[in-house]
């Protein structure tokens, strides 16, 4: 067969593949989050007889507007733990990429070992209830921050290994101080890798649910992930609700890919090269 | 609310309690053998898949996008969405057998088959990160290696048996280490389809911690917590220094 002729076949094939497998379920979830109650209940395909954009304002409405306060619980975490993860795994990634001794490479194994085992959730809560930051947002973020460190420190440590000593070399021979060199010539160099982390992190935490579930527990002050696992149970027969719900919660994930769909990808893969 | 001040030392007993419940020995069970079956499939499936969107097609961009799509939207979402396609009478999987005549299972409410029914979705979300993975190691290998080896008469499984597995390990390596660790801890998918049922045929230890935690069984629930850590240090980290041992540099 004409090769030509060969992959066009597979081009068409693989795009409607794609298509069903891919882009149905989120057309579904979209669909259904516009129908009333009887028609998302049929689960199926149809298009609605008219469209209910007021399932939106009512899921936000739901317990007193708990959707906007879980919004607002989402929006601090998350921020807050993407400038404290840049801030210590950029320092952290970059020393332990340059300094090659044994502590170092002990810090290292130690970093890489978070990376595997699970997390021991009673012991953390026990601490975080001593020192009074156990139920409180500020106590999420360092959860958060802590079980992020290894990954971006190893995103860190490779993307410095990019970097030519001569850089540094010459800006100590000039008379730069250590701190200055870190803040003026280094971290700007780490850009690229910062630009991943900073929204391969936001994806990570904003859809993080079990932390959440664990380290700020209680009703009335949710992330969103939390909103969505409680309605499941309020409006176990609303599916409309359930999608409309999904469809706020994908909103802000949804916008950072749209626009760094490239920077997700490549940091994944620079993520992927050996540790 | 349990007080922190307040503990005895009850040696091993959470533990013998752990272990003399039925529910854990099916959880964990349940977790080997989701974390097996789902690495297994991300494995493979993803290299084929990334092995075409390397291959010199027109729509490959696109469909790189669609095919990463799922990876934004959080697991309990998708979870939700699953558990509505699964729905025994009405979701869209047994509407759609009912029209080739065939009657659908209860996706989810089968004790032989809720646990595969969870680690589908799992694999549907998870084969985009590894597939972006594996493309970002095919698209390292020199060009040079295949025009080589087709001079020298190699058809196209040969190729891909002596140029592109060897060349694309480390890439494999990193796909199955996420995976099996991830599945090993998996809880979300669980716990957004199922909640562990029913009865106990999609528990995992992740999710019996969490019950144990959610009624008031503290020490139960880090017990879990402990088994779980050594299950994983158990198999993850030998398997890692077989892995990296058995890597080549391009």
């Amino acid at each position: 067969m004409n090769k030509k002729i060969k992959y066009l076949i597979i081009d068409i094939v693989s795009l409607a593949l794609a298509v069903i497998i891919f882009v149905v379920p989120f057309y579904f979830i979209l669909l259904n989050s516009l129908k009333s109650r009887q028609e998302a209940g049929m689960m199926n395909l149809a298009l609605p007889a008219s469209l209910h954009w007021e399932n939106y304002p009512e899921v936000l409405a739901t317990h007193n507007y708990m959707m906007v306060r879980a919004f607002y619980n989402s929006v601090i975490t998350t921020t807050g733990s993407i400038l404290l993860l840049v801030a210590v795994c950029a320092l952290g990634g970059y020393v332990l990429q340059r300094v090659a001794n044994k502590f170092m490479m002990g810090v290292n194994f130690l970093i890489l070992t978070g990376l595997m085992l699970p997390p021991a959730i009673l012991p953390t809560i026990w601490v975080m209830d001593i020192i009074g930051i156990y139920r409180s947002l500020f106590g999420l973020v360092m959860v958060e921050v802590a079980l992020n460190i290894p990954f971006t420190v190893m995103l860190y440590r490779g993307y410095t290994a990019s970097i030519p000593r001569e850089i540094e070399e010459a800006a100590y021979v000039d008379g730069c101080g250590s701190v200055r060199m870190f803040v003026q010539i280094i971290f700007p160099l780490l850009l690229p890798v910062t630009a991943s982390v900073v929204v391969l992190s936001a994806v990570n935490v904003f859809n993080d649910f079990l932390n959440p579930l664990y380290f700020l527990p209680g009703a009335k002050n949710p992330t969103v992930q939390l909103t969505l696992n409680n309605f499941m149970g309020r409006y176990a027969n609303s599916w409309n609700m359930l999608f409309a719900d999904v469809v706020l919660i994908t909103i802000p994930p949804l916008i950072l890919f749209i626009f760094f769909n490239r920077k997700i990808v490549s940091g994944i893969t620079a993520g992927a090269v050996k540790g | 609310m349990w007080t922190l001040t307040d503990f005895r030392f009850v040696g091993l007993y959470n533990f013998r309690t752990f272990f003399s419940e039925y529910s854990m020995r099916i959880g964990i069970k349940n977790t080997i053998l989701y974390a097996v079956l789902t690495c297994g499939f991300k494995a493979v499936l993803a290299l084929g898949i990334a092995m075409l969107l390397t291959s010199p097609m027109k729509t490959k961009h696109i469909i790189r996008s669609l095919v990463f799509f799922p990876n934004i939207v959080s697991t309990i979402a998708i979870g939700l969405t699953f558990s509505s396609f699964m729905h025994p009478t009405r979701g869209l999987f047994n509407t759609l057998l009912a029209h080739f005549g065939i009657m659908g299972p209860d996706w989810l409410g089968d004790i032989n088959l809720a646990l595969y029914s969870v680690i589908f979705t799992d694999v549907w979300k998870g084969v985009s990160v590894a597939t972006v993975i594996y493309i970002a190691g095919l698209q390292a290998i020199p060009e040079t290696y295949y025009e080589a080896a087709s001079i020298d008469g190699a058809g196209g499984f040969q190729r891909f048996r002596h140029i592109t597995l060897p060349l694309v390990r480390s890439s494999i390596n990193t796909v199955i280490i996420l995976a099996l660790i991830g599945g090993l801890r998996t809880f979300d998918l669980i716990w957004s389809m199922t909640r562990g049922g029913p009865g106990f045929a999609t528990d995992t230890l992740a999710s019996i911690i969490y019950k144990q935690y959610a009624n008031g069984f503290y020490g139960l629930s880090t017990a879990g917590n402990v088994v779980m850590f050594f299950l994983i240090a158990i198999i993850a980290f030998p398997l890692y220094r077989f892995l990296i041992s058995r890597e080549v540099d391009i």
